[in-house]
């Protein structure tokens, strides 16, 4: 969990990513970012996260994201 | 049929009408029949191309589902007796299988809207440069373009995508789904639906529900009030500035400019109100496709209020899939390696940005002029992300983020932008329009915007006094709907005040309308030269 | 409360259907002022109808035949349906339209209008067809001339037409909603001016000189028409220098004429005869007659009217009189009128 907050503050250093559970809704994570985030995952986790899991549920906030990892990370 | 015709309007009514006195489980049977009518009296032969992508496509996501409810039982049935690595083998295995449907019914659907759309522009192409060796031209084919083609094929793709996914399930009736392809009031312009936020609304059985139906019309007028008021009206003088370049350069580029930034909006957003309004009386829920557009901030602001719809889907379909895919990842991998982190990790993003701005150029059309706009808004984009870090470091010097007079400037620059780059929609080839838009820097005629000159173009002053009230209507509207339905806070007041208010704006459509004789834009032209 | 709906919806109905009525009547163009060849075709129905000859046709036959010297000379009750620019299948559906009032004894029809085989301009369609009242002939009338950016519901509802005037409402429209103005004289259109006819160039040489089809085949229904009904079908050629009439022309119409038995008089060849004098007799260089021109030429074809084709003199009538003083007083006046407003 620590990498990926790591990730993420790097991203958007103004953002709480331990509370924030809007991130997509409120539009505070856009397109971009959101491979970026991917790529580093990719990176550091060695875990893809193909297209059909980008949906909000999943980038709503950081601990929604980290299960996705972890999901993955136990199919591979 | 034109939204804007007698016959439009009366097949509403006919529709409208019946809809609310058959049986509800039959509804949307109805609107089956109303959309094969509506295109058939569009052109009969185009009902061949819609009705091979339906049935390609409902065939391809049937096999799809049953391959995936095998997979589902297999697994249900031997969830204690397999190993981890067995199944993930066997889920791999019937992925592929999905994947070959999908890959099939994408290939094909796509590939006819890429004939049927860009074979001539192709061969355009290769003619000019087998021309530059001295060889033979190819002859061009003719072929006929199907009425929404570009619409409800994405439409279809994107349904086929998600049960790909899984995140729709098939629909096994073929009606029900030649409905989804074929809905009338998406046909023209969109939105593009995703199925499965349409597909409740659209099979469900509707009661008469008299407020909904009142929001309706209430929405379809006002999308006539856009279309026939001030698109209509402001087409007249657009059309005489940008067909005659020569004459009307400098200042009068940059007026046609603006003027086509709201022609192109009324026009736009008013077509799909009336979508928007007819499917609501009809009691389906269709979504949104602008968000206040000339309210934005910056580009990337704007392609989220813009077209919604089509940018969502590009985003999902084709932006998502492209910047995450295995061959993607490593190339990222690759260039970190190769040029450093900052390059490597741009990579992605530069490269899957540009294929979606081509991509997206090239779907509104088939020549050079949509796909250097589409590149345009690739580069201007990518500018505004590398100037980010500079933008966050004024913000931090200068506290302005949140001053009215800022936030002002930042609206104006966005329109002024995102108008410029649509100069490439009205000159006839990418050369012209640069030579247009670069002389409105160099040819200082702006005294044409002041001393009348604008009054030779084919409007008058009334005319622009109903264009001005217009524009301050629009505003008013929008600054009033950021805090909640325009419609509802009418709804609210005594009845004869809202009465008067719907009242008063069917007469502005009628008396106002920039329709019948004496309107013929082509008419104007003809006449002035 | 249910009660109370209804009442409400009711009433929006009344009101909403009411002030479209009004706005309708409000826009629709009057023809009182400049334009007044647009109220011809509706002066008619005020009239009592019980006419001996009918004209109909175009402006050769409007600005060239005076019914009030027709009265005055030889007693003959008559009126002009004429419009602008009428054309042949318009001249057709308006005597079918007449025909359900009255069965005068002569029809007299200017043939120039078989040059026009297909649906002309949208404006003088507007002219000849509006005035008229809703009748199967004036559906079929407005069928046939609408040219391709007209619709039927445009002349159902014409406010979908006239919408845009609201910016160019002038007090007329306001004082002639529900009321008319008479502006012309049993249907003629009184022009005292003068304007001496130029020289008039030969007309360019056509492709085909042959009327077309369409035309054929409306003059045909009207030849019929008048033969079932027992009407004798006077074809004639008004003495206008324009449009040019081609030999070629007056050739087929000479040859129809003798085909069906009908009275053709071509009055450019009777100029003389008639004593016009296009340096006085015009007000547009020799396009139209202007009162005296006219004058003449009804002096001249009421002769024909009265001896020849023996239609009866009514002075005698008390009744038609009495009718034909208040014209009479209200022809002067114009004259006086117009002698002081172009004497200017």
């Amino acid at each position: 969990m620590e990498q990926l907050l790591e990730i993420l503050s790097d991203l958007h250093p103004e953002v709480d990513f331990e509370t924030e559970d809007h991130l997509i809704d409120d539009k505070i994570l856009d397109s971009f970012d959101i491979i970026s985030i991917i790529s580093e995952i990719a990176e550091q986790y060695d875990v893809t996260i193909s297209a059909e899991h980008i949906i909000p549920e999943n980038f709503n906030s950081a601990e929604a994201l980290y299960d996705l990892i972890e999901r993955l990370e136990d199919e591979e | 049929m034109l939204f804007t015709s007698y016959s439009f309007m009366g097949f509403l009514l006919v529709l409208f009408c019946l809809y609310y006195i058959i049986p509800a489980k039959h509804q949307w049977k109805l609107l089956l029949l109303a959309s094969y009518i509506f295109y058939f009296l569009a052109k009969p032969i185009y009902l061949i191309y819609i009705l091979v992508t339906t049935v390609s496509t409902w065939f391809a996501g049937i096999q799809i589902d049953k391959v995936q409810n095998t997979q589902k039982a297999y697994l249900a049935e031997h969830k204690a007796d397999l190993d981890k690595e067995t199944k993930k083998q066997y889920k791999a295995s019937m992925k592929k299988k999905t994947w070959h449907w999908l890959l099939a019914c994408l290939l094909f659907n796509l590939g006819i809207l890429a004939v049927v759309k860009y074979t001539n522009f192709t061969i355009s192409n290769i003619n000019s440069l087998v021309q530059l060796f001295g060889g033979k031209p190819l002859s061009f084919i003719n072929i006929i373009v199907p009425l929404g083609i570009s619409f409800y094929t994405f439409q279809a793709m994107g349904y086929i995508i998600d049960v790909y996914r899984g995140t729709s399930k098939a629909q096994t009736n073929p009606f029900r789904f030649a409905l989804f392809v074929s809905f009338f009031p998406q046909l023209v312009q969109g939105p593009i639906s995703r199925y499965g936020d349409l597909h409740e609304s659209l099979f469900a059985e509707h009661s008469f529900d008299g407020k909904n139906v009142a929001f309706g019309l209430q929405r379809i007028l006002w999308g006539y009030f856009k279309k026939m008021v001030i698109a209509d009206r402001m087409l007249i003088g657009v059309n005489t500035l940008i067909q005659n370049p020569d004459r009307y350069s400098g200042a009068y580029a940059f007026a046609g400019m603006l003027f086509y930034a709201l022609e192109l909006y009324a026009d736009f957003t008013g077509g799909i109100d009336i979508t928007i309004g007819v499917a609501q009386v009809l009691g389906v829920k269709v979504t949104e496709n602008f968000n206040r557009p000339y309210f934005s901030k910056n580009i990337k602001e704007y392609w989220n209020r813009w077209h919604i719809t089509m940018g969502s889907w590009f985003t999902d379909y084709i932006f998502y899939p492209i910047s995450v895919c295995k061959p993607m990842l490593k190339l990222s991998k690759h260039s970190r390696s190769l040029l450093g982190e900052s390059i490597g990790k741009r990579v992605p993003i530069y490269l899957s940005s540009f294929i979606v701005w081509f991509t997206t150029g090239i779907w509104h059309g088939a020549s050079w002029n949509f796909i250097v706009w589409g590149l345009g808004n690739w580069v201007v984009i990518m500018v505004s992300q590398e100037l980010e870090p500079l933008y966050a470091k004024f913000h931090n010097r200068f506290a302005v983020k949140d001053k009215f007079g800022f936030r002002l400037f930042q609206v104006i620059r966005t329109i002024l932008l995102m108008s410029s780059l649509r100069m490439f929609d009205c000159y006839r080839d990418v050369p012209l329009t640069f030579r247009m838009f670069g002389s409105i820097f160099t040819k200082f005629n702006w005294n044409v915007l002041w001393d009348g000159s604008l009054l030779n173009i084919g409007l008058s002053a009334l005319d622009y006094g109903i264009l001005s009230a217009g524009v301050v209507l629009l505003t008013t509207v929008s600054l009033v709907q950021r805090t909640g339905s325009v419609r509802e806070k009418i709804h609210k007041k005594p009845y004869w005040l809202r009465a008067a208010v719907w009242y008063g704006l069917f007469l502005c459509v009628l008396l106002m309308g920039a329709y019948g004789i004496g309107y013929d834009a082509s008419q104007f032209i003809y006449n002035q030269f | 409360m249910k009660k109370k709906r209804w009442l409400t919806i009711v009433l929006t109905a009344i009101l909403i259907l009411g002030s479209l009525f009004l706005l309708q009547k409000l826009l629709m163009p009057k023809y009182v002022a400049d334009v007044v060849e647009g109220a011809f075709i509706a002066e008619y129905y005020q009239e009592e109808k019980n006419h001996d000859v009918v004209f109909i046709g175009d402006c050769e036959v409007y600005e060239n035949f005076s019914p009030i010297t027709l009265w005055q000379e030889y007693g003959i009750n008559s009126y002009i349906r004429g419009s602008a620019q009428q054309l042949i299948w318009q001249s057709y559906y308006l005597l079918e339209d007449t025909l359900r009032y009255e069965t005068p004894q002569v029809v007299v029809f200017n043939v120039l209008s078989m040059k026009y085989n297909e649906p002309q301009k949208e404006a003088y369609n507007r002219m000849s067809i509006e005035g008229m009242k809703w009748s199967m002939s004036k559906v079929k009338s407005i069928q046939a001339s609408m040219t391709s950016r007209e619709n039927f519901l445009d002349y159902v509802f014409p406010i979908l037409r006239y919408h845009s005037r609201w910016s160019q409402l002038t007090e007329d429209d306001l004082k002639y909603m529900f009321q008319t103005k008479q502006v012309s004289h049993n249907g003629y259109y009184m022009r005292v001016d003068v304007k001496a006819a130029g020289e008039i160039p030969e007309g360019k040489p056509l492709a085909d000189y042959q009327f077309g089809e369409n035309a054929y085949t409306y003059l045909d229904k009207m030849t019929a028409l008048c033969k079932e009904k027992g009407i004798q079908l006077i074809l004639i050629k008004a003495p206008s220098l324009y449009p040019y009439w081609y030999d070629e022309w007056e050739a087929q119409i000479e040859q129809y004429a003798e085909d069906n038995d009908l009275l053709y008089i071509n009055y450019l060849e009777l100029v003389d005869e008639v004593g016009i004098d296009f340096t006085q007799d015009t007000y547009d260089a020799g396009l139209h007659m202007n009162l005296s021109g006219a004058e003449k030429l009804s002096h001249s074809f009421g002769q024909i009217l009265s001896e020849e084709v023996q239609v009866p003199n009514r002075s005698g009538e008390a009744h038609l009189q009495e009718i034909w003083k208040e014209k009479i007083a209200a022809y002067e006046a114009e004259k006086q009128e117009q002698f002081t407003k172009y004497s200017k």
